[in-house]
């Protein structure tokens, strides 16, 4: 069984120690001392606030932590909490915590809770991102009830983020999620999200774990897979999406753990997207859209003008390579136009983000050099989205990524041109 | 006199007519051998051109930046090229053998360094082929990396990567073949050498405020960055 390979000997004892359970949180920290305390506190008061008869159970898979992460979470008592909160739980809480090794990865930590979950047949498993600064007990419920109690077989979080927050999300995560699955999932790559024992048990072996797709971005390779397979969604609005206190990954690096996962996954799928099957209706628990006013200070349009002119220009020998050459003129079109005139529109940028999934397919270059080489296209639709929304109302913001999501679906059938189009050299 | 002249030229035929006649089953041997020799390089030719089109090897090539080397160089693409060596390599390999059946003092020894050289020749292919590969893929990834960081002067640095990879190629495949070994070598020291040794003094005692002026603007720059992303999460 592929968990008898991830999970270590120790982990193992204690999993086996604590037996089955109805409900497992995971949790994936590395030096995540500063927040982690009162985050397991957060999540304990709210599985015992909506979860008292079940048989719970948090694990934290840590990447090596050398600021005592894991003992944080071991320690974490429950009868402070029952003192300060009056509540009483018919069962043990178990806490387990197990480093996995020193080089943090995202996906290692996650493919040893899916593990988890599967061995200890837990009917709900909850991953819960340990930057969620804005975590409340109310989440639970929210991600692993509808898991629980409504046979959802994957929760996606809604978050209500700042205007220009998750630009990538917006401009092309979630409109090309769209565009392939018919399905509106707003957070393809969740911070937190529920899963149930039917999806446990179909990616405890999956592929994506083995992969850079699955190490670097396990996130948006779950939901697609959940999306891929037809299985029953639920969206859930969990509030405003907590802010890091660590620096984001930069721009590079969020392409490496959204992009590549998804044009991963693409592939992987084997066109289950080029004609989706007819899944359940997808059902959002809250509001699906919701957006704050702030977020425009501090944007360097210029810089990203200039960051877009310039990779386009000097970039040209490998973008040749990966997009058409009508694309390419358009892209350098744009990057001819000065800072007042520029626009990169919603079909040049979908046709490039297809043309792009398209190369990565066939392999024209490095798979990584293909998704390093979207960074100044990234960077000048970031412009024209800030520039074109700089004063817009929520509704409007609204509309206009709709326009988007759109565009992309109107473009799809050249999507799928380019990936049935034969090889080149073939 | 002329009876001398006659017999002399007569024994002269009949040596020639001897000589020939010993000659001649061995020319058509070699003959035989060069004609079954073209069609075997023929047909490891067709059979090469097949297996090279199936592992997509021109594709390969391509991605590795080595069609648009041997483009500029106005040679063939890497496949036709190969296939082109392989055959002649071959053809001329067996007609060197069919030759050596003529027993021509002195050449036997000289059919035989070639064929000792053969596989050296091959592994120089190969390294030459590897670096272009290595040349090609770290060429673009320096490149890549400078424009997403926004460093001056890009396609210099990537030129740069591409030419020390590539000269570093050659110089292994020349140490291979045996040619000019320590004069490549010694060659590819003194120019690497002064080459970093250059860029040091220039840098850190030529260029010393100027030094300290780039690298303060670099972090500077990078904390500036780091600022710009962040205000603009893509995630």
């Amino acid at each position: 069984m592929a968990e008898d390979n991830i999970l270590s000997d120790d982990l193992l004892r204690q999993l086996i120690s604590v037996g089955e359970v109805d409900i497992l949180v995971g949790l994936h920290t590395h030096n995540h001392a500063k927040t982690i305390g009162h985050m397991v506190q957060v999540i304990r008061e709210g599985l015992l606030k909506y979860f008292p008869r079940e048989r719970v159970a948090v694990l934290n898979a840590d990447g090596g932590s050398v600021d005592g992460t894991p003992e944080l979470v071991r320690a974490a008592s429950i009868t402070d909490l029952r003192r300060e909160n009056s509540f009483y739980t018919l069962r043990t809480l178990h806490c387990i915590s197990s480093q996995y090794g020193t080089n943090v990865s995202n996906g290692t930590a996650m493919h040893i809770i899916v593990a988890a979950a599967d061995l200890l047949r837990a009917r709900a498993c909850a991953m819960i991102a340990p930057e969620s600064s804005e975590i409340r007990p109310d989440w639970m419920d929210q991600l692993l009830g509808p898991v629980y109690r409504d046979n959802a077989d994957f929760v996606a979080p809604v978050y209500r983020r700042q205007r220009f927050e998750g630009i990538l999300v917006t401009n092309l995560l979630y409109p090309m999620t769209r565009a392939l699955y018919g399905k509106s999932i707003r957070e393809p790559r969740p911070g937190e999200f529920a899963f149930s024992d039917r999806l446990a048990s179909r990616l405890v072996g999956h592929p994506m774990w083995s992969q850079d797709a699955g190490r670097l971005g396990p996130e948006v390779c779950l939901t697609l897979e959940a999306l891929a397979e037809g299985h029953r969604i639920v969206q859930a609005f969990l509030g405003p999406k907590g802010q890091a206190e660590r620096p984001a990954p930069d721009l590079v690096a969020a392409l490496r753990q959204t992009v590549g996962p998804l044009f991963w996954s693409m592939e992987n799928a084997n066109g289950a997207w080029s004609s989706p099957a007819e899944a359940p209706t997808l059902l959002t628990i809250g509001p699906a859209f919701d957006v704050g006013t702030d977020g425009t200070a501090n944007i360097d349009l210029a810089r990203l003008h200039h960051l877009f002119c310039s990779g386009t220009k000097d970039l040209e020998s490998v973008l040749k390579s990966i997009v058409s050459a009508d694309t390419l003129s358009q892209l350098q079109y744009a990057a001819s136009l000065d800072q007042a005139h520029f626009h990169l529109s919603d079909e040049l940028w979908a046709k490039a983000v297809y043309e792009f999934a398209s190369a990565y397919r066939r392999s024209v270059i490095s798979r990584d050099h293909i998704i390093q080489a979207l960074a100044p296209l990234y960077r000048g639709r970031a412009h024209t989205f800030v520039t074109e929304n700089l004063n817009a109302a929520p509704d409007a913001l609204g509309e206009r990524i709709e326009a988007l999501c759109v565009t992309f679906e109107r473009f799809k059938p050249y999507l799928l041109e380019l990936w049935s189009a034969p090889e080149r050299g073939s | 006199m002329t009876d001398m002249i006659v017999s002399e030229l007569g024994q002269a035929w009949n040596e020639f007519a001897h000589g020939f006649a010993h000659l001649l089953p061995r020319l058509l041997e070699m003959l035989i051998i060069a004609l079954v020799g073209w069609v075997i390089a023929y047909l490891l030719k067709v059979m090469l051109r097949s297996l090279l089109r199936l592992v997509k090897f021109d594709h390969l090539s391509e991605r590795a930046g080595a069609t648009q080397l041997l483009s500029t160089a106005a040679l063939p693409s890497p496949s036709g090229l190969l296939v082109q060596l392989v055959f002649w390599i071959t053809w001329v390999g067996i007609l060197l053998a069919g030759i050596s059946f003529l027993d021509i003092g002195g050449l036997q020894k000289h059919i035989g360094v070639f064929f000792l050289y053969l596989p050296r020749f091959f592994v120089a292919l190969f390294v030459i082929f590897l670096g272009m590969l290595a040349s090609g893929f770290f060429a673009r990834a320096a490149l890549l990396g400078a424009v997403n960081s926004d460093l001056p002067s890009p396609h210099l640095l990537s030129q740069a990567v591409r030419v020390l990879i590539i000269a570093l190629t050659i110089s292994m495949a020349f140490e291979e073949l045996g040619l000019a070994q320590r004069t490549i070598i010694i060659a590819f020291a003194i120019v690497f050498g002064a080459l970093m040794l250059g860029m040091a003094i220039a840098f850190g005692l030529g260029g010393q405020d100027l030094a300290r002026e780039f690298l303060e603007r670099r972090l500077s720059a990078q904390r500036r960055e780091r600022k710009h992303e962040g205000d603009l999460s893509p995630l």
